[in-house]
Order: structure tokens, then C-alpha cells, then sequence
């Protein structure tokens, strides 16, 4: 027998333990097939049985080698929990379990620290499911009906002036405008964040943006999504269907060349600019893809050779909030000719307040959104260090911000978009309406239009492997076998009707407490069971 | 729920035309309370009417309390009317003890001053007085302006009128243009402040019905104007938004419509000014008001109006015949005192329209 080292990984220290059932395995091979990671291995046991093949009972114990499924015993092959092999058995016979005195994360930085997808995993506590909407319309002030009224679900993007900047003149007894007031579109209030092609796939690009398609061309909401950094293809560049898209442009500026380039060709123009300064699940860090997922339409989409890709963690060449106005938004507003709302996303931080101040004042009226990320945001690569412990929850902040605004008479006019860890749950409709009562304009949301593509990760250590290239749902991986995986057809519909069913849900919401239009702002429609959050808020606490 | 009205009158007309009007809708108010505001007064007030009245309700401290301030400011009284109440016992009213409605010749270096700077000073007056009685909780001041006089009382509202000697119709205080209601704000506690009508700078209102964007409103208009304050009322944002729209954007009466219940983005975009309504509806989007409820105003040139919510969801009347015309959430109260009206005539507004009636008693019906 072996002499056992102490300091060899042993499946125990694994998050998760495959449960495997011999009896039922018919050897088929599907589960070590499927399994991306090689978490599981066909081994051969040898196996001291007894039986009975006769006609008469006439059992016979017996010593045989026998090929079973194995799990791998090492950190780098460590099982993520995905449930492909589960998916794919047809006869039960394997599952992973969690395990619950796993030492991985003790164990796993022989080769630096930790990196991985997903989000954060240890502060996935949700504030707003504290939060109730308590005010309801009754006797004398009546609820709506959530199928009869006409509801008003828009968000303006856009910079907003103040009432008595308006330009307006009067002839004749009617207003005029005087001269041109900033772009403004009224959009829908659910964004499809910035995931790049890149850090998916294209295909689950192209299904997240067929969707968007859809439902703007079919179902007459206007949804606007996000590019991510990296570029767009430049079919869709030149298209009708630019005009759904807001292009993000990031600290590494990838793809950028590629979008100067196609500019003269380009039919309309873009839903809007957002300038990426900071995300929420790795606040201070740019962008990272890592060398595996840079594939060859990667590099052509962003001009770059086959190499792992960070961004910068800032903007080179912005010391100063001002200076970011001056140079991005002027430069950024100047090249569509000030027809585009150019808007900018931050991560959530303690001085979110202090960077929206200087935005409200900034008197070029220049910038068109104010998108707030939080800690619970998704992220295709970064370090767990700073998945987990950097970062700062969304709900105060988005309140911070409006009643910063509202203390100066500014609400509304740059327009508040929070989002990390909308829908977390499942139920972005609940989580968007009560951003919006605490005075969010809009919410954004990226890990759950992916997770309705099929992704199964989520922020209980399942899966996150986005960073590894090896996705197993064929969304976050430039492996074209994988790629396969994924129904872009089927994806897209997943989402489609999710946001129709978000919308009819956002009714549902706004009926009872008797709106017609969102009610940005309108924290009297929330209470909250917990004390501290009621006072945090500004809001009611029931109990 | 409350029941309001008002009478714009060729000739000048009694409160107890008004109060004629809203007591046959007593069973949708609780006659809880009575307050009116009257505008192009007659009567005893005909000698004065360029000159601001000041409407008060006070303990006599607080009588001394205005006088002082009114002496030290420069303001010289010119008139005054102090009703002599009828103290019969059994009256259903929480009278203060001193009703003062008196009137103010401007101090001297204001002859020279604009229109626009006196409306300040007048404003600005009321707000000082009003924060020296609340401070020594000693009276209320509801309106300092000219031609315009405020009555506001808790208790039933015949009773008040008995108190005050309103049934007795001897020609001392009439008016042609009265608003009328007669319900204290019973959502909250009650403060004679909350009460409707409410009044700023010539601009006069109440309203029946919920403002259900109250916080949104309520917090935007603190910032808009000084004169913005108070809040004991969601109705209270109807009047500030109407007095921000006209008064301080000096935008045309049509636009308030479009800034309270905007029209939803689709129509919008269907209209050939769908830029200046975007416009509005984005700058303006926080003092739209959402919920049930109905509108009486009148404005600074006497003109009334009235208008609903965008999903009419309360109800109101305009009657006339040729001296008069009234407006009334039922027309039970038209009823009462036009019944004489052709009945064919009454207009029952819909929810995108303004009705505006002129001096001359011309109804305008104007579609948002
Ligand atoms: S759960 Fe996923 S990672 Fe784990 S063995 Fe099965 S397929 Fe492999
Ligand atoms: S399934 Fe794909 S996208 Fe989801 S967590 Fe795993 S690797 Fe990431």
C-alpha cells in the first residue's frame, strides 16, 4: 500500500463530490464526454463480488476488475458542479453533490491567487427581499387594472435639462423649441448589460441579441443592449439594428478601430455610448479575458493577437471626474454629432454620490445616464479576491444617489440605472420595481439573461468557471465543439418571453398602488420588515 | 372623498351660494369642516380691491403678533372686517377667536416698484406671518393678496355658516368668482392648513380625489419655489404645479394638462409637437401627478378651469345659464342652484380636457 501524503487533494477537499452508483452505469461514456473540466475519469476497481448465474441459486463470490467512473482527485480538474454528466446519463447513475468541508479555496493558489467567473459568492445577501410594496391603492384611490390601462413603461436616456432650461419660446400661444435640447430616448427600463463577444460566445452574443431584436421589432419594447467592450461585428456596425445597441467603450478601447472604421457605413445610429469606467464584481480592476477565449474572431472583432486581455483598471489620460466629462463624454457626444446619449457605468462605491454630484453639475449637459454597478454583478474573469471582498451593494447606493439629486432639485436629469444582482432570484420584475420606487430610473441585468441561455452558475460556487474557456453550456467559451451546445433560437426565445413575462409583471406591480407611469422615486409604495434597512432607506418599517 | 365646487357669477354671488352648492352632495363629504376662497370681491371690499387683503384666523395674540410685523414692514392698514360671530349654543364649529380679514396699502418705496416684485413682497409676507403664528402656534394665515379673500373653519359646514352670519345674504361680503369645499383633510390629522381650497399668488385650488405621486411631487417642489411649502395636502401639489407652469415658466394654461397627466409615449408620438411634449413630459416628469382626482382652479385673471385625471376616474360637472357658471363634482349641487339650466348644456369633461371659463362666462373645452 501506498504511504499517503497528508498534503495530497483528496476528493474531500473538493467543492463538489460526484455520487456515483455502479449498479446503474452502463459504461456508456456520456458523462466523461460531456464533462469539460475531465473532472471524471473511466478507472478500473477491482471489485470482490458475489453472484449467482444459474438457474438454482448457487452463488459464487467472486474477484474482478471492473471499469467504473471515476472523480479526479486534483484542484486544477476539480469537479464545478455543472450537472452535465447528470444531464446527460440515462440511467441516474451519477450526480455531483456539495460538498460541505471542501478546502479548495485554501488549497487552490499554488499558481497564484484564485481566478474565476460568476459572482460574488460572499455577499449574496439580498436586501431587497426585505423590502415590501406595502402601499396599496384602495377605497378611495383605486388600484389599476394590470390588463385594461395603458401603462407607461419607459425610461428616459439621455441627459435631461431642468424645467426652466428648457429652450422654449412662445408663438401664437404655443411652445417652440428653440434650439436643440440633448439627445433623450425613452427606452425600456430592463437594459441587457455589457457582456462582450469574448467573454461569450458569439452565439450567445448573437442570441442575446437577436432577442433584443425581437422584442423592440415584435413586441414594441424598446430593451437596449450593451456591447460590452470588445467591439461589435461589423455586419450589425452597418446595420438597421445598430440603433438597439448601446457600444461600450472601456478602458482597453478594444474594437474600437473596428467601429471608427465601419462609422461612415453605418445606416443609423447607435442606441447610445456607454463609457465603462468601473464594474461592480471587480471594482478598480479593467477587463480580463484570459488567452483561452481569445479565439480567431476575437482577435479580428478586437484587433488584438491571440494573448490574455486586460484592460486597464482606468481610462488612461482621466485624473479627475471633470476631466472624464471634458475629454469622453465631448469626444464620445462629438463623433455622432451630439444625436447619441452618451452615458457612463461605475462600480458602486462609497463615493458614488460624490462622482454623480460632479456629473449633475457638469455644465455641458453631456451625460446621459449614470449606471451603477454593484458588488452582485457577474463578471466572465476576474479575481475571486475581488469578487468577493471588493465592491459595495446596489440598493443604498441607487438611493444615495437619487436623494443626493433630489436635495439639490435635480432627480431625473441624469438618469439612474442600477444594476448587480437584479433577478438574482429569479424575479427581476420585483427587484427592478423596488430600484425604481427607491428612485432608479432603470435597471441593467447580464447573469440572468445568460443564465436563461442555460447557464446554471450561480453565487453558491456552482459552475463559475467562465474565466476557464470551457463553459458547458457552450456561453461563455470560444470552443466551437461547446459552442454547439447552445440553441441560439431556443436562447433567444427563453428571453423574449422572460421579458414579457417582466413586463406583464411590472403591471402587476404598478396596478395596485394605482400608477400608470414608473414610479421613480416613489419610496411611499415600500416598506421594509427590517428596521435598518427602513432607516437606511428612508422608507416604512412594518413588522 | 371629497366634494368640490365653484361659481364664476356675472354678478356677485353670497357664500351661501356656494354653500348651496356642495350641501346637496353632502353624502360624499362628511361636512367635517368649510372653506372657500373668494376672488373679485364686491361689498364691503369693493373701495379696495387693488390693494392686498389678509386673510387671518387668530388668538388675539396672534392679532398683535401680525400687527407688529405688518407696523414694522411698512404695510399701513387701510380697511378691515372682522365678523361678529352668532355664538348660539349647540354650533358644530372649532372657531378660533379672531377672524381678520384687513386690508394693506403697500409701503411707500413699492409705488415705484414691478407687478413681479410686489407679488414677492406680498408673498413673502404671508410666508413670514404665517411662520411667526405657526411658531408661536398662535393663528393662520391663508391668503395676503388683492381682491382675494379666504375663509377656512372646522366644524359642520352650516353651522360655520351660522357662526359667520353667511345665510344672512346683507350684500357685505360677495364675490363673483367662489371656490368652494367642505370637508377637512381627513387622511392625516387635521390642520386648517390642509384644507382646500389652497392659494398662491392669485392661483386658487382645489381638488377631489389622491395624488398617488405625492412623495415625487412633494420632493421636487421643495426646491422649485420658496413659496412651495407647507405640504399638509397631496392636493397642494396640484396648485404649485399649476403656479410653477404658469407663473414661473411662463409657459400658455394648455401645457399644465400635458405636465399633470402627460399623454402615454404613443400618442406622444403621433402628435405633430411630440418634441415640446417629450420635452415637457422628461424635464416635468416628477410633478406628474398619478391617482384619482379632479380639478377646480382659479387663475390671477379670474379665469377658472377644471380638469381630471388621466383615467377619469372622479367625476365632474360645469352647468350655466346666463349669469352664471358652476362647477360641481355632482349635479345634484348644479341642481340646487341653476335648477332653471338647460340641463343639455352641462359638460361632463372627459379625461383629456381642460375646461376654461372666461370672464364673460364663455366655457371653452379644450382638448389636451
Ligand atoms: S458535474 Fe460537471 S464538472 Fe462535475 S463531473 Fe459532472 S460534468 Fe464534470
Ligand atoms: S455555465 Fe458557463 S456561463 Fe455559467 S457559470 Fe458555468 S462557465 Fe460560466
Amino acid at each position: 500500500m501506498e504511504t499517503v501524503k497528508t498534503q495530497d487533494i483528496a476528493i474531500n477537499d473538493l467543492p463538489w463530490k460526484i455520487e456515483y452508483n455502479a449498479e446503474r452505469c452502463t459504461l456508456c461514456g456520456s458523462c466523461v464526454a460531456t464533462c469539460t473540466f475531465k473532472s471524471i475519469k473511466v478507472a478500473v476497481q477491482s471489485q470482490s463480488i458475489t453472484i449467482s448465474e444459474k438457474s438454482q441459486p448457487e452463488p459464487e463470490h467472486r474477484h474482478i476488475a471492473r471499469a467504473i467512473i471515476k472523480q479526479d482527485a486534483s484542484i486544477a480538474n476539480a469537479c464545478r458542479g455543472c450537472g452535465m454528466c447528470e444531464r446527460i446519463c440515462p440511467n441516474n447513475a451519477i450526480r455531483p453533490v456539495r460538498n460541505p468541508d471542501e478546502r479548495k479555496a485554501l488549497l487552490s493558489r499554488d499558481n497564484g491567487p484564485i481566478k474565476r467567473g460568476g459572482r460574488t459568492n460572499l455577499n449574496a445577501q439580498r436586501t431587497l427581499d426585505h423590502i415590501i410594496v406595502g402601499r396599496i391603492s384602495q377605497m378611495t384611490d383605486p388600484s389599476l387594472d394590470s390588463q385594461r390601462h395603458t401603462f407607461d413603461i419607459r425610461a428616459p436616456f439621455g441627459r435631461v435639462l431642468s424645467p426652466h432650461e428648457l429652450p422654449f419660446r412662445v408663438e401664437n400661444g404655443k411652445l417652440v423649441m428653440a434650439k436643440k435640447t440633448p439627445p433623450v430616448d425613452w427606452v425600456y427600463p430592463l437594459i441587457f448589460s455589457d457582456m462582450s463577444i469574448g467573454a461569450l460566445s458569439t452565439r450567445a452574443w448573437e442570441a442575446v441579441a437577436m432577442a433584443t431584436a425581437y422584442l423592440n421589432e415584435k413586441c414594441g419594447l424598446p430593451v437596449r443592449m450593451s456591447s460590452g467592450e470588445g467591439g461589435m461585428p461589423v455586419k450589425l456596425l452597418e446595420s438597421e439594428h445598430l440603433k438597439y445597441f448601446i457600444i461600450q467603450i472601456a478602458s482597453g478601447h478594444f474594437g474600437w478601430n473596428r467601429i471608427i472604421k465601419a462609422m461612415p457605413h453605418m445606416v443609423t445610429d447607435p442606441g447610445g455610448i456607454l463609457i465603462k469606467i468601473g464594474q461592480g464584481a471587480k471594482p478598480g480592476d479593467g477587463g480580463l479575458l484570459p488567452a483561452a477565449k481569445v479565439a480567431e474572431h476575437v482577435q479580428a472583432i478586437r484587433g488584438v493577437p491571440k494573448a490574455t486581455l486586460s484592460s486597464p483598471p482606468n481610462h488612461q489620460g482621466l485624473y479627475s471626474i471633470e476631466e472624464s466629462v471634458q475629454k469622453m463624454h465631448l469626444s464620445l457626444n462629438a463623433a455622432f454629432g451630439f444625436r447619441v446619449p452618451v452615458a457612463i457605468k461605475c462600480a458602486a462605491s462609497a463615493t458614488s454620490v460624490s462622482v454623480y454630484n460632479n456629473l449633475l453639475r457638469d455644465p455641458y449637459k453631456i451625460c446621459g445616464g449614470f449606471f451603477i454597478d454593484g458588488i452582485q454583478g457577474g463578471t466572465g474573469a476576474a479575481n475571486e479576491i475581488s469578487l468577493d471582498h471588493t465592491g459595495h451593494p446596489i440598493v443604498s447606493k441607487i438611493r444615495d444617489c437619487y436623494l443626493a439629486a433630489v436635495k439639490q432639485g435635480l432627480q431625473g436629469q441624469i438618469p439612474l440605472f442600477g444594476g448587480g444582482g437584479i433577478g438574482m432570484t429569479g424575479n427581476a420584475a420585483a427587484d427592478a420595481f423596488k430600484m425604481i420606487c427607491l428612485g432608479a430610473n432603470g435597471v441593467f441585468c447580464g447573469k440572468i439573461l445568460i443564465q436563461l441561455l442555460g447557464c446554471i452558475g450561480n453565487e453558491h460556487g456552482r459552475c463559475n468557471s467562465c474565466n476557464t474557456g470551457k463553459c458547458p453550456m457552450g456561453i461563455c467559451t470560444q470552443d466551437p465543439r461547446l459552442v454547439k451546445r447552445l440553441d441560439i433560437d431556443r436562447g433567444a426565445q427563453k428571453i423574449v418571453d422572460y421579458v414579457l413575462a417582466f413586463d406583464a409583471e411590472l403591471r402587476k406591480l404598478m396596478a395596485p398602488i394605482g400608477n400608470s407611469s414608473l414610479p421613480v422615486g416613489r419610496s411611499d409604495a415600500l416598506v421594509s420588515t427590517d428596521k435598518s434597512i427602513a432607516d437606511k432607506l428612508g422608507i416604512q418599517y412594518v413588522c | 372623498m371629497c366634494r368640490i365646487g365653484s361659481i364664476k357669477s356675472k354678478v356677485p354671488v353670497h357664500p351661501s351660494k356656494a354653500l348651496h352648492l356642495m350641501l346637496p352632495q353632502q353624502e360624499g363629504h362628511d361636512n367635517s369642516g368649510f372653506a372657500m376662497v373668494m376672488q373679485d370681491l364686491y361689498g364691503i371690499f369693493s373701495d379696495y380691491k387693488d390693494k392686498p387683503l389678509l386673510s387671518l384666523a387668530c388668538t388675539q395674540h396672534g392679532a398683535e403678533l401680525v400687527e407688529e410685523y405688518m407696523d414694522s414692514h411698512n404695510f399701513t392698514q387701510l380697511a378691515e372686517w372682522i365678523p361678529v360671530p352668532n355664538k348660539e349654543p349647540g354650533l358644530d364649529i372649532q372657531a378660533m377667536p379672531y377672524y381678520i380679514f384687513r386690508n394693506y396699502d403697500y409701503p411707500e418705496y413699492y409705488n415705484e416698484k414691478t407687478q413681479a416684485e410686489r407679488e414677492d413682497l406680498l408673498l413673502d409676507t404671508r410666508l413670514a406671518l404665517r411662520k411667526i403664528l405657526e411658531e408661536a402656534k398662535e393663528g393662520f394665515v391663508y391668503s395676503f393678496w388683492p381682491d382675494v379673500l379666504t375663509l377656512k373653519e372646522i366644524g359642520d359646514p352650516r353651522d360655520i355658516a351660522t357662526y359667520f352670519r353667511l345665510w344672512d345674504d346683507n350684500g357685505c361680503l360677495i364675490a363673483k368668482n367662489i371656490v368652494a369645499q367642505c370637508r377637512q383633510n381627513t387622511n392625516y390629522d387635521i390642520v386648517r392648513y390642509a384644507a382646500h381650497p389652497f392659494f398662491l399668488q392669485g392661483y386658487t385650488l382645489c381638488a377631489n380625489g389622491e395624488n398617488t405621486f405625492y412623495t415625487k411631487n412633494k420632493e421636487f417642489q421643495k426646491s422649485l419655489h420658496r413659496g412651495y411649502i407647507g405640504f399638509e395636502s397631496d392636493s397642494q401639489n396640484f396648485l404649485y404645479t399649476l403656479h410653477y407652469v404658469l407663473h414661473e415658466l411662463k409657459w400658455p394654461l394648455d401645457y399644465y394638462k400635458h405636465v399633470i397627466t402627460p399623454l402615454p409615449f404613443e400618442e406622444i408620438e403621433k402628435r405633430p409637437d411630440k418634441e415640446i411634449l417629450m420635452a415637457i413630459r422628461q424635464s416635468l416628469a416628477h410633478l406628474e401627478i398619478n391617482g384619482p382626482n379632479t380639478i377646480i382652479a382659479t387663475l390671477p385673471d379670474t379665469r377658472m378651469i377644471t380638469c381630471c385625471d388621466s383615467k377619469k376616474l372622479r367625476p365632474v360637472v360645469v352647468g350655466r345659464d346666463d349669469t352664471m357658471v358652476a362647477i360641481s363634482s355632482e349635479v345634484c349641487g348644479l341642481n340646487e342652484i341653476m335648477p332653471n339650466r338647460d340641463m343639455t348644456q352641462d359638460i361632463y369633461p372627459n379625461e383629456r380636457e381642460v375646461v376654461v371659463i372666461d370672464n364673460e362666462l364663455e366655457v371653452q373645452r379644450w382638448k389636451q
